[in-house]
């Protein structure tokens, strides 16, 4: 499997160069890397903050569901997952 | 100057100062001519003790700052800053180590690591050791690869800067070439902008347009043909271009710098201004400068700004660009940054880079001056 080929099966892991934290003053999650940072929306920080390289993103879908009481959310995150590889802040193991 | 009267007129509350550079001390082993320190460092008063670099630290936090420069001068020329790398960790800093490489050993190297440290930048002066030591007035550049060497063992992201100017901005291709045989992840070709030496200095480090657009050409080629992942950027000069840099994204916008002394400015250049009284965190706190002190507050918003940039669309954009250029070039930091072609000052940039065309500044009657203590004396107003 390339690395650009998502599936439920795939496991993404945040990048090593980058650094993924809560900050209360921007009440935002965000993405720091060598002088630089990238502010996060909520539905993007938590989705990375569950890129683990452990869970599949199968898992990482039904955690969030269940989390936010919701259902359907496979296809926005394997969107999010291929646009997070497409920048280098995820590589996606399998 | 005061802060605007009319509370109606004064602009929303900042957000917080994201980027925080801490300029430990002016002692540094290099003498480069290119520096953007002030030309009169020589008569800044003591340096910060370790107890209040912590303390700026643990301030500057709460207020939500997060991305840490730890600069100078050379940092690595105080011992206490495993302290301060080690307390910036604890407290969720993002830090960033820009250094020359001169006192970085092993033993420093891991007890950074150990410490929390997430970046080194490493400065070189040029790509061959004749040049990069004339640059630097110093012997340097075998250091250097042997620093290098030591930021991949310890597996940290390779981040090379490079200053250009006329003396180096035609090697850039074998400056990238280096660069990739360090194995560097990115490579900051950032040419000098004109400030404290670099401006004293500039006549002699401007190079000319044709200059710039070979070695963005080159600079370009090598990107196509680089084999692994190498991000590089390259900073074109401001004097080159027809509208001004969004400097510091407005001042007392993220960027909060504090100088060796506990001066804190709202761009590590900004002590120039006239007509400020540059708070200290020596008797102030971090949440009062960033919030209330004058030179936070002052160009905030656009309430300062004058025609042409009052009414301009791009004010938005560009915040009419650098105050300390528009006072270094026109007398006045509230002009337009005369980088803008739209500046009524805008001749004296073309007229600095057309004097850049001219064939040769070996021969100008100005000789290059390196950034020295010495020196510094001579240059206090």
């Amino acid at each position: 499997m390339t690395s650009h080929a998502i599936t439920g099966d795939s496991r993404p892991a945040l990048d090593r160069r980058f650094r993924l934290q809560w900050e209360a003053a921007q009440k935002a999650h965000v993405l720091l890397y060598p002088e630089g940072m990238i502010k996060l929306n909520s539905s993007a920080g938590e989705i990375l903050k569950r890129c683990d390289g452990q869970a599949t993103i199968a898992d990482i879908t039904a955690n969030l569901e269940q989390a936010f009481a919701t259902t359907g959310l496979s296809n926005d995150v394997i969107a999010f997952i291929a646009m997070a590889v497409d920048k280098k802040w995820v590589a996606v193991l399998s | 100057m005061n802060t605007l009267a009319d509370p109606a007129q004064r602009p929303p509350p900042p957000g917080p100062p994201l980027w925080l550079l801490l300029e430990l001390t002016y002692r540094c082993p290099l003498h480069c001519a290119f520096c953007y320190n002030p030309t009169d460092f020589a008569r800044s008063g003591p340096e910060l003790g370790t107890e209040d670099w912590l303390r700026v630290l643990r301030e500057a936090r709460e207020l939500g700052a997060v991305q840490l420069g730890l600069s100078g001068g050379e940092p690595l020329a105080r011992d206490d800053l495993e302290i301060i790398v080690a307390e910036a960790h604890r407290l969720g800093f993002y830090s960033n180590l820009i250094t020359s490489g001169v006192g970085l050993n092993e033993t420093r190297i891991a007890a950074f690591k150990a410490a929390g440290l997430d970046h080194i930048q490493l400065s070189f002066q040029d790509s061959s050791r004749q040049m990069n030591d004339f640059l630097s007035s110093t012997r340097t550049f075998d250091l250097k690869s042997k620093v290098a060497a030591l930021i991949k063992q310890y597996d940290y992201p390779m981040v090379l800067n490079v200053v250009l100017h006329r003396l180096n901005i035609d090697h850039v291709e074998e400056i990238l070439n280096m660069a990739d045989k360090l194995g560097a992840d990115y490579v900051e070709l950032a040419n000098t902008q004109y400030y404290g030496w670099a401006w004293h200095n500039r006549e002699q480090l401007m190079p000319s347009r044709a200059q710039v657009e070979r070695a963005e050409a080159v600079t370009n080629r090598f990107r196509e043909r680089v084999g692994r992942p190498m991000q590089i950027y390259f900073v074109v000069p401001d004097y080159f271009e027809r509208r001004p840099k969004p400097c510091m994204n407005g001042l007392g916008s993220v960027f909060l710098t504090v100088t060796p002394d506990g001066t804190a400015l709202p761009c590590h250049a900004a002590r120039m201004l006239p007509g400020f009284e540059f708070p200290t965190v020596r008797e102030k706190s971090m949440a009062h400068i960033w919030l209330e002190s004058d030179a936070f507050t002052h160009f905030r918003g656009d309430a300062w700004m004058k025609e042409p940039c009052r009414s301009c669309p791009e004010k938005t954009r560009d915040f009419g660009g650098c105050r300390c250029q528009a006072y270094l070039l026109t007398g006045d930091a509230a002009n337009a940054d005369p980088v803008c072609e739209l500046s009524p000052y805008h001749d004296l940039v073309t007229e600095a880079v057309a004097l850049a065309d001219r064939p040769s500044v070996r021969d100008a009657e100005k000789p290059l001056v390196f950034r020295s203590p010495a020196n510094s004396a001579t240059l206090i107003p």
